[in-house]
C-alpha cells in the first residue's frame, strides 16, 4: 500500500473537476456550501473581500475552525497556508485537509521561495498567472493549479487574462522544434522537462482551475469556456444577497457552461451580487495577484 | 461502442481518454436526450453528493433508471458506485440502487489516506477518498478483491468498482464492463426510486 504518490495527489484533483470549489469561515456556511453542491471547501478565517477590507497579516485559520469545518461536512476540505510557510503547511497536514493552498490571498511569508511541495502527503494547489509560474510551481511539487484571478475584487478581468495567458503560450510552445525549448524556458523561467512534457502533450501536467473574481454564473461559464476545469469561488458567494440561491446557481453554471438556456435560467433574480471592486482601480501594492513569483 | 460518461462533476475527462484509448466513441453526457444516442455509461468518481444532487435538480435520474433496466452496460467507479449501490451510509444517503450492495463512504479516511495497491488478482488498483462495500447481495458477483474484500463487483449489467480504473493503465475493468454480449441481465432498481424525484 503506497500513500501519498503523484497518482493519488493528482486524483483528487481530476476528481474535482467540473465543480466548484466555495469559501467557508465557519461550519455553518460550509454546510449551506455543500448542500449547494459545492465538491469542496476552502476554510478560511476571512474571505479575500474582507482581507483586502481590513489589512493587516492574514495567516492560516485557527486549527479549531477547521476542524469544525471538517466535522460538519463530508466533501474534501481545504485550507491555505501563506506562501513558502511551510510551517503552518505542515499543521494543515497534521490536522488532515485533503488539499492545501499555498495562497497569495494571504501574506507572503517568504518573499523568494515557494514551499519545497512534493515531500507533503497532503496534494497543494498553487495560482499561477502563466506558464513559467505553472510550471515552477509543478516542478516544487504542486498537484493542482489555479488563475491567481484578483481575489476579493469580483472582477473577472484578471482570471481571464491569466487564463488566456496560459493557453496561448501552451499553444505556442506545442508548435516549437525542441532545441527552441531551452531558450524559451529560459524565457518563461520554467524547467525545460516540464516544458517539454508540455509541447508533446498539448496541455499542463496537472488539472488548471479558475480562481479570483468570479462572482457570477456567467463569470463562472466564461472561465470554463476559456479552458478551466472547475473554479473556485470566494468572496463572491457569502458576501452576495443570496448566498444559498448564488452557490446553486454557480455550481450549475459550472456544469452547463455551455447551455445557453440554463445559464440564463439560473442568472435571473440573484439579488444583489458581492460589492465588487475594479481590479483596475487598485494600487499594486492591493494586488494579491502580485505576491509571489 | 458509443460509451457516455456522466459529466454532470468529477473525473469524466479520464474516463473518456481511457475509454477512447480502447477504441470506443465517447460523450459527455449532461442532458436527457443524451441517453438516446449510447450503448453504455460510465458514472465517474468525483463527489457523490454533489452528482446525485445534480441528477436531481436536473430531472435525469429517470433517464439513469431506464438506461439500467434496459440492460445497457454501465461501468461504476468511487462516487459513482456509491449512487449505483442500494444502500450507502457515513453519512446515509440516497441512491440509484441498481447493485445490492452497502456501501460506506470516505471509509478508508481522509485524502492524506487515499492510497495505491494491488488486487488480490494482481490488478492495479488506485484509491481517492474511497468506499468500501460492506455487504454484497447475492445476485452480487464479486470479480476482484484487496486484502480479501470485495472491491470490484457486478450485478447484471452494472460493474462496480471502488478504485479508479481510469488512474491506471490497465484496463481490464473497461473489458468486464463492456463486454459486448452483456445486455442480457437486467438491473433490479429499488422500488422507491422508480418514479422521478422532484
Amino acid at each position: 500500500m503506497k500513500k501519498a504518490t503523484s497518482t493519488t495527489k493528482l486524483g483528487l484533483a481530476e476528481m474535482l473537476k467540473g465543480g466548484v470549489i466555495m469559501d467557508v469561515v465557519n461550519a455553518e456556511q460550509a454546510k449551506i456550501a455543500e448542500d449547494a453542491g459545492a465538491c469542496a471547501v476552502m476554510a478560511l478565517e476571512r474571505v479575500p473581500a474582507q482581507i483586502r477590507a481590513e489589512g493587516g497579516v492574514a495567516r492560516a485559520s485557527d486549527p479549531a475552525m477547521i476542524v469544525s469545518i471538517q466535522k460538519a461536512v463530508s466533501i474534501p476540505v481545504m485550507a491555505k497556508c501563506r506562501i513558502g510557510h511551510f510551517a503552518e503547511a505542515r499543521i494543515l497536514e497534521a490536522l488532515g485537509v485533503d488539499f492545501i493552498d499555498e495562497s497569495e490571498v494571504l501574506t507572503v511569508a517568504d518573499d523568494e521561495f515557494h514551499i519545497e511541495k512534493a515531500s507533503f502527503k497532503v496534494p497543494f494547489v498553487c495560482g499561477c498567472r502563466d506558464l513559467g509560474e505553472a510550471l515552477r510551481r509543478i516542478a516544487e511539487g504542486a498537484s493542482l493549479l489555479r488563475t491567481k484571478g484578483e481575489a476579493g475584487t469580483g472582477d473577472v478581468v484578471e482570471a481571464v487574462k491569466h487564463l488566456r495567458k496560459l493557453r496561448t503560450q501552451i499553444r505556442r510552445v506545442s508548435v516549437m522544434e525542441v532545441d527552441e525549448l531551452v531558450a524559451e524556458g529560459k524565457n518563461l523561467g520554467a524547467p525545460f522537462e516540464l516544458l517539454l512534457k508540455v509541447k508533446e502533450t498539448g496541455k499542463l501536467p496537472v488539472p488548471n482551475f479558475a480562481a479570483g473574481g468570479i462572482a457570477t454564473p456567467a463569470d463562472a461559464a466564461l472561465c470554463m469556456a476559456l479552458g478551466a476545469e472547475a473554479l473556485f469561488v470566494g468572496s463572491g458567494i457569502f458576501l452576495s444577497d443570496d448566498a444559498p440561491k448564488r452557490a446553486r446557481a454557480i455550481v450549475t453554471a459550472a456544469t452547463y457552461w455551455q447551455d445557453a438556456d440554463k445559464l440564463a435560467e439560473v442568472s435571473t433574480a440573484l439579488g444583489q451580487p458581492m460589492k465588487s471592486v475594479q481590479a483596475a482601480s487598485l494600487l499594486t501594492h492591493e494586488r494579491f495577484a502580485e505576491r509571489g513569483r | 461502442m458509443r460509451i457516455g460518461i456522466l459529466a454532470l462533476q468529477g473525473a469524466f475527462e479520464k474516463h473518456a481518454e481511457m475509454a477512447r484509448s480502447l477504441g470506443h466513441e465517447t460523450i459527455l453526457v449532461r442532458r436527457k436526450d443524451d441517453f438516446e444516442s449510447i450503448d453504455g455509461l460510465v458514472l465517474p468518481g468525483g463527489e457523490s453528493t454533489v452528482q446525485l444532487k445534480l441528477i436531481v435538480r436536473f430531472e435525469l435520474e429517470w433517464s439513469l433508471m431506464r438506461f439500467a433496466v434496459a440492460g445497457h452496460p454501465i461501468l461504476a467507479t468511487c462516487a459513482g458506485l456509491i449512487l449505483a449501490a442500494r444502500t450507502v451510509t457515513q453519512p446515509e444517503q440516497r441512491s440509484l440502487g441498481f447493485v445490492d450492495v452497502r456501501v460506506a463512504r470516505n471509509a478508508w479516511g481522509r485524502q492524506i489516506d487515499s492510497f495505491e495497491a494491488m488486487s488480490d488478482e494482481g490488478h492495479p488498483l488506485v484509491f481517492i477518498r474511497a468506499p468500501r462495500i460492506l455487504e454484497v447481495g447475492e445476485k452480487v458477483d464479486v470479480l476482484g478483491r484487496f486484502r480479501g474484500e470485495p472491491v470490484l463487483i457486478r450485478q447484471g449489467n452494472v460493474t462496480c468498482a471502488t478504485f479508479h480504473p481510469e488512474l491506471t493503465n490497465d484496463p481490464y475493468v473497461y473489458r468486464l464492463a463492456f463486454r459486448k454480449s452483456q445486455a442480457n441481465a437486467v438491473a433490479q432498481p429499488k422500488n422507491d426510486t422508480h418514479a422521478p424525484h422532484a
